[in-house]
Parts: structure tokens; sequence; C-alpha cells
């Protein structure tokens, strides 16, 4: 990993507060390109909401985020045309149930980039290819697997050229069998270079996976490290107990 | 006589039917003319509202609500017969049927923005979340992922209050408009029989259950997909 690329994303002292309740005190992070940053931490610790201010999905309430060199935060800023280059990928897939596997992809392409249908449903179904699912264009989401459904999620996203794609617990709501392919998929993403931003439990992927473990709590970055180093030998006390936890 | 051909005498009189039969075929032609106009302009006009009630303008979505409860608490009569005896004193002269459309039309309305409402609501964050994360603005996702939705969810509650609000055109009778009801009292005021009474609600019946079967098989038909 070179470090003299610029960062595709960066956070800078973010802060994000629900009424009195402040949830992200003061977070930086950089993810290079190319690079897979896992986030581990205890529940509320402000995971989800730190990958949800990446795209402004929710408003930070202070800092500053840029991805790909454009601050985020910028009242000239189209964030419409930003959110397409950050990839996002939901515990629950968030499928659009009136729509197939391939209007589910195609839909961005059409209504954010403005391709013509037969355009956008080639670049969807090779889209699906990658993810394994060109079969299943014409399913619809109530006839897929949860593991098929976040394929076709993962799909979605994959299909507006990100730069980075951020994934909040995309195994969590999934019967254990079906965890691998999604985890499968989401390796292949790696090794194609994809820069990836994850939240998740699983461990084993972010040992032969993550470049880079961070561990948060309380709305802060208390400690990141290489995998081995997180889950191996961790300095923090408060990294330690997770661990030991999470291992049990 | 016996009591059965009595029954037939008061309710089913062959001289009468065929006398009143023209009126009545005219007045189901003036139902069937209202009631389609006020589907048509007050389903569009409440899922107008409940649209512009998405966009979350607090003054709007005030006056959209007060609307909406005002016309929803009302009887429908009385709010017939306020505008048709109001307005002209105000200088403003509507024909009765006109008079008839605009007001169920905005009953309609104010019902169909309360079910509209709903079922935007009904549809979970993550939608939302999921097409403005690939950078879908927020009319197209209204447009495309929430409003299609939406409206299967309401398609049943929806058909049941149009087709209360369509039975509705038979107030048009108190202020004369033309339609199934006012032939049938006027036919039965002046035969002193109910035969033609019974003759409109047979027309009733023609005319709407068709559209009892419809709502069902929409509902039936729209349900068809969802998980
Ligand atoms: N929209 C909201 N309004 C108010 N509080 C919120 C909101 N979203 C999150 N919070 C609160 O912010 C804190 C952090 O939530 P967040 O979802 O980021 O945690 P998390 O680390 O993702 O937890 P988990 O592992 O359970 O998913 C929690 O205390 C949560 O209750
Ligand atoms: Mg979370």
């Amino acid at each position: 990993m070179t470090s003299n690329r610029p960062p595709i994303l960066e956070v800078r002292g973010l802060r994000k507060s629900f009424g009195h309740l402040e949830v992200l005190r003061g977070i930086d992070l950089e993810v290079l390109p190319q690079e897979l940053v896992f986030i581990i931490g205890p529940s509320g610790s402000g995971k989800s909401t730190l990958l949800r201010c990446c795209n402004r999905l929710e408003e930070p309430t202070g800092g500053s985020i840029s991805i790909d060199g454009v601050d985020l935060m910028a009242r000239s800023t189209d964030i419409n045309a930003m959110r397409r280059r950050i990839g996002m990928v939901f515990q629950s897939f968030n499928l659009y149930p009136h729509m197939s596997a391939l209007g589910n992809v195609a839909l961005a392409l059409r209504r954010v980039l403005g391709r013509k249908r037969t355009e956008a449903e080639a670049l969807a179904l090779a889209a699906l290819a990658r993810v394994g699912l060109a079969e299943k264009a014409n399913a619809y989401p109530a006839e897929l697997s949860g593991g098929q459904q976040q394929r076709v999620a993962i799909a979605r996203a994959l299909a507006l050229g990100p730069k980075i794609m951020l994934f909040d617990e995309p195994t969590s709501a999934l019967d254990p069998e079906l965890v691998g392919s999604v985890l499968k998929v989401m390796r292949e993403l790696k090794a194609g270079g994809m820069t990836m931003l994850v939240v998740s439990h699983e461990m084993r992927f972010a040992r032969d996976a993550a470049d880079r473990v961070i561990f948060m709590d309380h709305g802060l970055i208390v400690e990141e490290g290489t995998p081995e180093q997180i889950f191996s030998g961790p300095r923090e006390v408060r990294t330690q107990a997770f661990i030991a936890e999470i291992a049990r | 006589m016996d009591a059965w051909s009595r029954f037939l005498d008061a309710f089913f009189k062959w001289q009468l039917i065929e006398r009143y039969l023209p009126a009545i075929l005219d007045g189901m032609a003036v139902t069937v003319e209202i009631a389609a106009a006020v589907v048509i302009t007050g389903i569009l006009l409440g899922l107008v509202l409940a649209i512009l009630r998405a966009f979350r303008i607090l003054p709007l979505s005030a006056l959209i609500v007060i609307f909406a409860d005002m016309l929803r608490a009302l009887p429908p009569l009385v709010l017939v017969l306020l505008v048709y005896f109001g307005l002209p004193s105000v200088g403003i002269n509507l024909p009765s049927f006109a008079v008839l459309w605009l007001v169920l039309s905005c009953v309609l309305a104010a019902f169909a923005e309360e079910i509209f409402w709903a079922g935007i609501l009904s549809i979970p964050k993550g939608q939302w979340e999921a097409a403005r994360s690939t950078g879908i603005g927020f009319v197209s996702t209204l447009a495309y992922i929430v409003l299609p939705q939406a409206v299967r969810l309401t398609v049943a509650p929806l058909t049941n209050r149009t087709l209360a609000i369509a039975k509705n055109t038979a107030l048009g009778m108190v202020i004369g408009v033309s339609e199934i009801l006012s032939q049938a009292t006027t036919g039965q005021s002046f035969a002193g029989n109910a035969t033609p009474l019974t003759m409109g609600a047979i027309a009733y019946v023609i005319l709407f259950i068709p559209v009892v079967v419809l709502g069902r098989w929409l509902e039936t038909r729209f349900a068809w997909r969802r998980a």
C-alpha cells in the first residue's frame, strides 16, 4: 500500500449529535484507494452513523468529509452526483419490492445517469453478472433468498461505478449458510481493486480481507491497526475487552 | 288480492316500470357521468395533496390537514346545501350538477389524500435511503419508488371509500340534479307507488356491483407480488 496517493475518503473531526446525544465525537479517518477498512465496535458506538454521514444520509453536525478530493459538505457540491460515487449496502438490503432484480439495478442508471432503457439494462445485467446473479435478472426480490437479495443490492450500487463502497453489516440479516455468498462477492470486489469501508461482525473475513481494522467506542476511534494487531494484540483496554467478548 | 300480489303491486308494478324506465335510464346516465367525474377529480386531487404533503413544507401541510379534516368531518349533505345556497349570494352561480361534482370531488379528495398519505408513510425508511444513496432525487424517489408501492397498498381502502362517495351522488336529489334517486322520487310521488324507487335501487345495484367486484379483483391483483 503506497501512502502517497490521495485518499478516496477523508473524514476530519466528524461530529454528529441527535438532540443532546453526541453519537460521533470527532472522527478522523482516511481510506486510501483500493483499501478495505473494517470497522468494529460495540452496539451504539456510532458505526452506522459514521457510514451514513459519509454519503450524507445523516447530516453531520461538525467536521468535514471529502470523497476523491470533493468536499461533501460544500454548498456547491451536488450531493446526488456524489452519492452515485459512494455505493451503500444496507443490513436490510432495501431492494425495491415492486421491481425485478434488473429493474432494481437499472433504475438509478436510467433516472440518475439518464441512460436509455436498453443501455441501462445491459449495464445492469453486467453488474448482476459480477455478483453471480445474471440468471436471476427477472426475479422479484420476494423470489430471492436473503443472500441473493443482498448481492442484487451490491450490484445496484456497483452499476453506478462507485469510487468507494460502504457496507453496513451486510451479512447480519442473513441465515448463516447464506453469509458466504455475500462475503465471496465482497472478496472479489476487493480483489478487483474496489475501495471499501465495512462495518461487520465477520471477523474471519476481516482477518483475511481487511487492510486495516478500526475499533470504535462511544463515538470515537479508540484504536486502529492491521487485523493481526487488533485481533491478536490490541493495546487499548476497551479493545481488549471487546475482542475478548466477541471471541467467546 | 293476496299478500304476494299486493307486494308486487307496491314495488314491481309493471305499467309503472314501463312508464318510468326511460326516466330511470336517464338518471343512470347522469349518475354515471357525475360519479365518474367525481372519482377522477377526487382521486387525482387527493393524490396531488398527498404528494404536496410529502414535501413537508409546514404551512402547506397544515392547510392540507385542515382541508382533509374539515371535509371528512362535515356530512356531505351539509356541504352540498351550503355550497348550493351559499355561492349565489357571493355572486357565483353554478349549475346544480357542478355543485354536486365540486363538493363530492373535494370530499373524496380529502379521504383519498389521507389514504395516500398513510400509504406513503407506510413505505419503510430504507426504501427512501436506498434510492437516495444511489443519487436518485427526492421527486424521482417519490415517483418511482414510494408512490408505486404506496398506491398498491391503497387500492382496497380507496376503492371502498370511492364507492361510498360515489353513492353520495344521490344527494343531487335535494338540489335538483336529475340523477337516479331524483328521477325515482319524482316518479314515486307522481304515481303514488314505490315501484320507481325499486327501479332506482336496482339501477344503483347494476351500477355499483361491478365496481365492488373490480375492487376485489384489484385487491388480489396488487397484493400478488408482495412478499
Ligand atoms: N436517527 C436517530 N435519532 C436518534 N438517535 C439515533 C439515531 N440514529 C442513531 N441514534 C443513536 O446513535 C447511537 C449510535 O447509533 P449507531 O446506529 O450509529 O450505532 P452502531 O454502532 O451502528 O450500533 P449497532 O452495532 O447496534 O448497529 C445510538 O445510541 C443510537 O440510539
Ligand atoms: Mg449499526
